[in-house]
Parts: C-alpha cells; sequence; structure tokens
C-alpha cells in the first residue's frame, strides 16, 4: 500500500513526530511505500538542522536525516509554515536577504501542492498530531 | 479527482492554526478536488458572527471562510451537538451550514475518499 504522511507537531509539543517515524519504519519494513513525509504546522521544527538535544536523548531531526539517506523518503517541510516560524534553506534565505541554512539534511521545502498531490497519488493518507 | 472532508476541531485564533488549515483547504480546492468542510467540537466558533481578532493581533479567517464559495467550496458540514453544547444556533453563524446529529458523522465520513483531520 502506498501511504502519504503528515506531521503537524514539533518534537517537544508531542510524540506524534516520534509515532509517525515508528510508522513509517514498520510500514517500509511490511514493504508498504511511502510517498512522502509532508511537514506542516509547528511539524516544521523536526526539520531544524540546529536542534542540538543532549547526547542521552533522542535525536529526532537526525533520525529524520538517516531515514531519507537508508530509504530514499520524500521529506518536504511547507514553505509558508517553515518561513512563519524561521526556517529557511539557503536559497530562500538569500532571496530574503538573510543568512540562514536551517534545513537538515534529507529534507526539501517546498509548497502545498506537494501535499495535495501526495493525497492523490497515495492509497491512505494519514496525519500525525 | 478526489473528495475531501476536512475535520475541523479547534476554535477560530488557537495561534496560525485555523489560517494554516484553510491554506491547504483553499490549495486543495485550487487543484479541482471535491472540497467539504466538517466543524466539530471547538471549530463551530470558527464561523461565529461578529469576531474581532485584530483586537488580538490575528488573521479574520471568518473572512476567509466567506471566500470559499469562490474556489467552489460550498459544502459546510456542522454537528448538531456541538452547536447546541456552546449555546450556538445556526443564525449565529457567518454561512449557512448542513447540521448532522453526531450519531450520523461517521455515516457522513464514508462518503468521501481523504479525510484531513486538522
Amino acid at each position: 500500500m502506498k501511504f502519504a504522511i503528515q506531521v503537524n507537531t514539533s518534537p517537544y509539543q508531542s510524540n506524534a513526530g516520534h509515532t509517525a517515524y515508528q510508522f513509517i519504519n514498520v510500514a517500509l519494513a511490511q514493504g508498504h511505500e511511502v510517498f512522502r513525509v509532508f511537514f506542516y504546522h509547528d511539524g516544521v521544527y523536526q526539520a531544524f538542522k540546529y536542534a542540538t538535544p543532549p547526547d542521552d536523548e533522542l535525536q529526532f531531526t537526525s533520525q529524520w536525516s538517516e531515514l531519507a539517506r537508508r530509504y530514499q523518503i520524500d521529506l518536504v517541510v511547507c514553505i509558508s509554515a517553515a518561513q512563519r516560524r524561521g526556517l529557511l534553506c539557503s536559497d530562500e534565505a538569500k532571496r530574503q536577504g538573510k543568512q540562514d541554512d536551517d534545513l537538515a539534511e534529507g529534507f526539501r521545502i517546498s509548497g502545498l501542492g506537494q501535499l495535495v498531490e501526495a493525497t492523490l497519488e497515495a492509497d491512505r493518507f494519514i496525519v500525525f498530531g | 479527482m478526489k473528495s475531501y472532508l476536512f475535520v475541523l476541531r479547534k476554535p477560530a485564533h488557537s495561534g496560525a492554526h485555523v489560517q494554516e488549515m484553510l491554506d491547504i483547504i483553499l490549495t486543495t480546492a485550487a487543484f479541482d478536488q471535491k472540497v467539504s468542510i466538517l466543524l466539530i467540537d471547538d471549530a463551530v466558533f470558527q464561523l461565529k458572527k461578529g469576531q474581532h481578532p485584530e483586537n488580538v493581533g490575528m488573521k479574520d479567517t471568518a473572512a476567509i471562510f466567506n471566500a470559499l464559495e469562490i474556489y467552489d467550496v460550498n459544502d459546510i458540514y456542522t454537528e448538531i451537538e456541538s452547536l447546541q453544547e456552546r449555546g450556538l444556533k445556526p443564525g449565529d453563524l457567518c454561512l449557512p451550514v448542513r447540521e448532522f446529529y453526531r450519531k450520523d458523522i461517521a455515516g457522513l465520513m464514508k462518503r468521501f475518499d481523504v479525510i484531513f483531520a486538522g
């Protein structure tokens, strides 16, 4: 089955993002496909590369990057939700006359059309948080 | 084409949540999909008349609801019990809505391809 996933909460607001991560791992292990993971609302905080939790805690952002690396999963952060919250990739920062480069490896920034496309392509669409 | 039901549950002006949900609703409609909205729980307040969100520094999301018609989003549903529990009547809302009893909500949801929890 082909899944589209949306993540709406930040790592320290709720465990919904980590639940999504675990769901995706199990779905892939069982041979399902994940068409795209879309980060919206405060879910964009999952993609901040400078998040630096203590060593003995889960490294949420690195886990997503590792997931993208291992399975070539498409991790998309909504551009309007991200910019509202101060997450800018280097291209966009340059365009805005700013110097940020906040997006962790494996994520890309795009628009809401990517979310709609994912819901059209997928057999099942699941929202976490 | 797929049919979408956006299920809204949060009150108006709970941060940027409503505004960002309306962005998804408008984008989905702009993709020529069939879009309907269901307001339950505190989300019934989203359509309440007489809001002054500028006083708390928020965007007027009720005005965006009024623009949905331009995008052919005409089906707005609500739950009778959610209105009653909050002392609201359909006349208190800024748009016409179709009311459903709580027992019939599951049946309503079954009519759609995608249920969008928001």
